[in-house]
């Protein structure tokens, strides 16, 4: 019983960003009719604004102490990160929640980035078909990354949780197990946590308000809605933007589990879209569950217990269950009639 | 002798009953209308035909053969050939490819890996398809794209490339919707041709001029059921006829 | 009769081809593509992007995963050269027959379903591949290090035939030949040639006609009379067959079998090759391989210093400028090149180079008063029939 649920519990932070990508994938094809090959980078570039936003905290004022040397007799320096040279112990804490705070950044930076992509590129697609679409999103996704890999480098740069989440959590205790039985890294919860928040953000935003109602009524029935009257356009690229920023939040938020680097975003992609096949294209509830679906399962999958009856399920589990799937209900777990079948 | 023989056919959608218990016989060499009013289920008898859907329950036997459950090209193959309300045709193809296929599949079955006898040495296959293309008014027009044609064009071609297969039963949804009048009369004389030539047709049709220049026998579908059916003058005069079309409908 | 099956035009447009890639030493010197090893690698993947753009060109069906048939060629013959012989022909007739068979396989269940599914699937099953070659395939794979050869494999046949290497290393040699350098890229250009003349027989046949219309409209097919999925599922296969082809050719070439072949970067990188060529034209694949293999090659050896004197004729802050900006695009940052190429290839020019070709000859054409710019080029995706 522990060992499954530590199993649910080393899913659900993977689940979590496979959920977010999958969801701002669905929401783009849904309503755009795009199928966002680029949206794995926008993952990536909101990991690297953590990193851009942590490098700029720790920029350091570097002052030489003549009264020590070092070894090699010449006048240590000493190293202090501005921030904390200019407002002492706050300046650290700030330093030290870099990864959090980075999220106030990237919501407007992503927002941004989207919204160029939708103007700049996506708008001229809408009616070129899937394949063409495919490719220059791919194509972009490759601009994005050599463009990363060119300023950051093409090593992994580690993110540090704030000081207070670095921990384990004993998450046996809180539900009634013995101690020290089902013990789990602090971020990875809040990962999960904050995953559910935005997941909900995101209903909640297109089930109350007028916007929202006008986006779904969009995803059901796209040529009626343009009929309306309605300027869908100007909707098109807030929503493109706002599913640049839930796959940028999800890409900060997951630096600390993975330290990221130039092509993260692809790995992720590849997996996100698997999810949103597996869900149905164009469905959000199929998103979400096939994302934790897949996340539980793959934590399962590498079990050690399971690897030993399959050998080398850990790996192909996902698309394992995607091809099943896809035999199986050819339109996804909650997908609709007649979507993307040319 | 009756070439397409309908029995008992029953089709529902959810809680709507489509066709209810449909009865039909289709003599070999007539022109046989279907008319009702919109969702009297023509089309969905027509579909029934042809494997696009299946029948909940009934049989549909084609010249000695159930065309339930196999698949439609199988249908085709035995010689059931169908014209769309919205016109089916290979859009990227030019019009001569398009009337070629069809040609190929008559003489080829249904798949064949054909590789080293290359399209330009099927010399008989081209002739027969140009002439196809001649029949329906479309032989200048035969290397272009068949995607840039008019909508009154691709139902011509359309036309041609059901006819080219030489089929026994022909199926013809709404041959001249949407036509102008110049061009329904053009292919009111072209389907009187095809007529002649003793293939047996099933029209949908709401154009009654059409209809009744056409059909030997019309049956009439109201509500998935068959109300009358008979010879042109009788189905004119029949006040069951004139009910289903609300009372107000000349024909 | 057999000379009558082809068309004049057909037997000068592969005479010309014939000529060109033979004599590509030498007309690829003046660009600097001259050498047997980036030679080599134009036929090969020329070979894979032909065997692509029968599938994709024709039936219209975007896979994602045709890497997973490259790499099982590899494999293949690696094991052929292994366990039979060192002679590359049993080594790429297997290989052309596991890609055959493993696109069998993987075809008929991914044709089940189409459009962006039928992408998704491919993509998992070459996934699949790549991952279990690097985990628990490693006794046939050799895993990360790769499937090499060792002085102690078996060689049957070698062995029956009395054929010693003595103590080094073999490499594949077709009846005393070695394959290596010049002699491989010519075993790699008669395939290649073999490989064009199956793909113009299919493209001017009434199977390649077929596979035009799966792709235009199945709906129609269907109520044509003919079985749609047969005709998928055998241009799957014979694309299967020509990029396990080429697998076996890279091994042939450089006796050695990777996982990455595998991975599904390469296999978006035969999309891009069919895309900037012209999916759907003969011609367009191979020089669509050919292109991306020369700027890899050209753009990848670029440096700093080249670049400096590239731009040595400007005034030294903006040659520092030009430079800076100029060495992201090559070097370690040529994958930029390439997506930017990627980008600008679909958003301008769909058809691909030959489309750009075409558009060339006639604004020629028309700017020398008329002449022939309208006709129809060989190596349009539509072939005229009523041509000759």
């Amino acid at each position: 019983m522990d060992a499954i649920l530590l199993q649910v519990l080393n899913g659900l932070d993977k689940g979590g960003a496979y959920a977010l990508i999958a969801l701002g994938l669905t929401i783009i094809f849904g309503t755009l009719g795009v199928v966002n090959f680029a949206h794995g980078a926008l993952f990536m570039l909101g990991a690297f604004c953590a990193v851009a936003v942590k490098s700029v905290l720790s920029l350091e004022k570097v002052t030489l102490d003549p009264t020590k040397t070092t070894a090699w007799g010449t006048p240590m320096e000493i190293r202090v990160p501005y921030i904390e040279a200019w407002f002492g112990d706050f300046g650290a804490t700030v330093l030290d929640f870099s990864v959090p705070i980075s999220i106030i950044i990237a919501i407007p930076v992503m927002l941004l980035i989207g919204v160029a992509m939708e103007r700049g590129l996506i708008r001229f697609f809408y009616k070129r078909p899937h394949a063409e679409q495919i490719l220059v999103t791919f194509g972009l996704a490759i601009v994005l990354q050599e463009i990363v890999k060119s300023q950051f480098g093409a090593n992994p740069i580690p993110q540090p949780a704030p000081d207070l989440a670095k921990g384990m959590i004993d998450f046996g205790i809180m539900v009634g197990f013995d101690a020290g039985n089902i013990v789990y890294p602090a971020w990875r919860l809040i990962y999960f946590l904050f995953s559910i928040v935005i997941i909900t953000a995101v209903f909640a935003f297109l089930q109350f308000t007028t916007f929202g109602m006008v986006v779904r009524a969009g995803m059901a029935d796209r040529e009626t809605v343009g009929l309306l009257g309605i300027d869908i356009d100007k909707r098109f690229t807030i929503v493109f933007g706002m599913a640049a920023v839930v796959a940028g939040l999800a890409g900060v938020m997951y630096t600390p589990i993975l330290s990221p680097d130039y092509h993260m975003g692809m790995d992720f992609l590849v997996l996100s879209f698997v999810v949103v096949v597996v869900g149905g294209m164009g469905s959000l509830g199929g998103a979400v569950a096939a994302g934790f679906m897949l996340g539980i399962l793959q934590s399962f999958a590498s079990m050690n217990e399971v690897k030993t009856i399959i050998p080398g399920i850990d790996q192909i589990i996902i698309y394992l269950i995607a091809v099943i799937i896809l035999l199986v209900r050819p339109r996804g777990l909650m997908g609709r009639k007649g979507v993307m079948e040319h | 002798m009756s070439l397409l023989s309908v029995e008992n056919v029953n089709k529902s959608f959810g809680g709507l009953k489509a066709l209810d218990n449909v009865n039909l016989e289709i003599a070999a060499g007539t022109v046989h209308a279907i008319i009702g009013p919109n969702g009297a289920g023509k089309s969905t008898l027509l579909n029934c035909f042809v494997g696009r859907l299946e029948p909940d329950t009934g049989s549909v036997m084609f010249d000695g053969q159930s065309l339930l459950r196999i698949d439609p090209h199988e249908i085709n193959q035995a010689g059931v050939s169908r014209v769309f309300q919205t016109p089916e045709i290979f859009g990227d193809l030019t019009l001569l490819e398009n009337v070629m296929i069809p040609a190929f599949a008559k003489r080829d079955g249904a798949f064949t890996m054909n590789v080293w006898r290359g399209v330009a040495l099927e010399s008989d296959v081209r002739a027969k398809a140009m002439d196809m293309l001649a029949d329906v008014g479309l032989s200048t027009k035969a290397q272009d794209i068949a995607g840039q044609l008019s909508r009154g064009d691709k139902r011509r071609l359309e036309l041609a490339m059901c006819l080219v297969q030489e089929p026994k039963l022909l199926l013809l949804d709404e041959p001249t919707a949407g036509m102008a009048r110049a061009d329904t009369n053009n292919t009111i004389d072209l389907m009187k041709r095809i007529a002649a030539r003793g293939v047996t047709m099933v029209v949908i049709e709401h154009d009654m001029h059409v209809v009744f220049s056409l059909a030997e026998k019309i049956s009439v579908l109201a509500q998935g059921t068959v109300i009358a059916e008979g010879l042109p003058q009788d189905i004119k005069g029949d006040p069951r006829v004139q009910e289903a079309y609300l009372g107000g409908a000349h024909l | 009769m057999r000379n009558s099956s082809m068309s004049k035009n057909d037997l000068i447009l592969l005479f010309c081809f014939s000529a060109a890639i033979l004599a590509g030493p030498i007309i690829l010197a003046p660009i600097g593509a001259g050498y047997p090893d980036l030679l080599q690698k134009f036929a090969i993947f020329g070979i894979f992007a032909l065997g692509f753009n029968i599938l994709f060109g024709l039936t219209g069906y975007l896979s994602f995963g045709h890497a997973a048939f490259l790499g099982a060629g590899s494999y293949t013959a690696v094991w052929t050269f292994k366990l039979l012989s060192m002679n590359p022909l049993p080594a790429i007739l297997l290989a052309t027959l596991m890609g055959g068979l493993f696109a069998a396989l993987i075809g008929f269940i991914c044709l089940r379903r189409s459009g962006i599914y039928f992408s998704i699937l491919t993509l998992a099953f070459a996934q699949m591949s790549y991952n279990l070659a690097y985990s628990v395939l490693t006794p046939i794979t050799n895993g990360e290090t790769g499937l090499q050869l060792r002085q102690a494999d078996p060689r049957i046949l070698d062995a029956a035939l009395g054929r010693d290497y003595g103590a080094v290393l073999p490499s594949s040699d077709f009846f005393g030949i070695d394959m290596t350098g010049y002699p491989g890229f010519y075993f790699c250009a008669v395939i290649l040639i073999a490989c064009f003349f199956f793909s113009m027989r299919i493209f001017r046949s009434p199977f390649g006609m077929m596979l035009r219309a799966v792709k235009s409209n199945q709906n129609r097919m269907n109520y044509t009379g003919l079985n749609t999925r047969p005709y998928a599922l055998a241009a799957f296969i014979i694309s299967g067959m020509y990029a396990g082809l080429a697998g076996g050719l890279l091994a042939v070439t450089d006796p050695l079998a990777g996982a990455e072949r595998m991975q599904w970067t390469a296999s978006g990188e035969v999309v891009l090759m069919t895309i900037l060529g012209g999916s759907g034209t003969l011609l367009g694949p191979v020089i669509g391989a050919g292109a991306i293999k020369y700027f890899e090659n050209i753009f990848s050896s670029f440096n700093e210093g080249i670049l400096m004197k590239a731009f040595d004729f400007l005034p030294e802050s903006l040659q520092h400028i030009m430079v800076s900006i100029s060495s992201l695009f090559v070097g370690e940052g040529w994958h930029l090149t390439l997506g930017a190429l990627f980008m600008l290839i679909v958003i301008f020019l769909p058809g691909g180079l030959m489309e750009g070709f075409n558009r060339l000859r006639t604004w020629l054409g028309n700017r020398t008063g008329g002449g022939d710019g309208g006709a129809v080029p060989d190596t349009a995706p539509a072939p005229s029939v009523g041509g000759d």
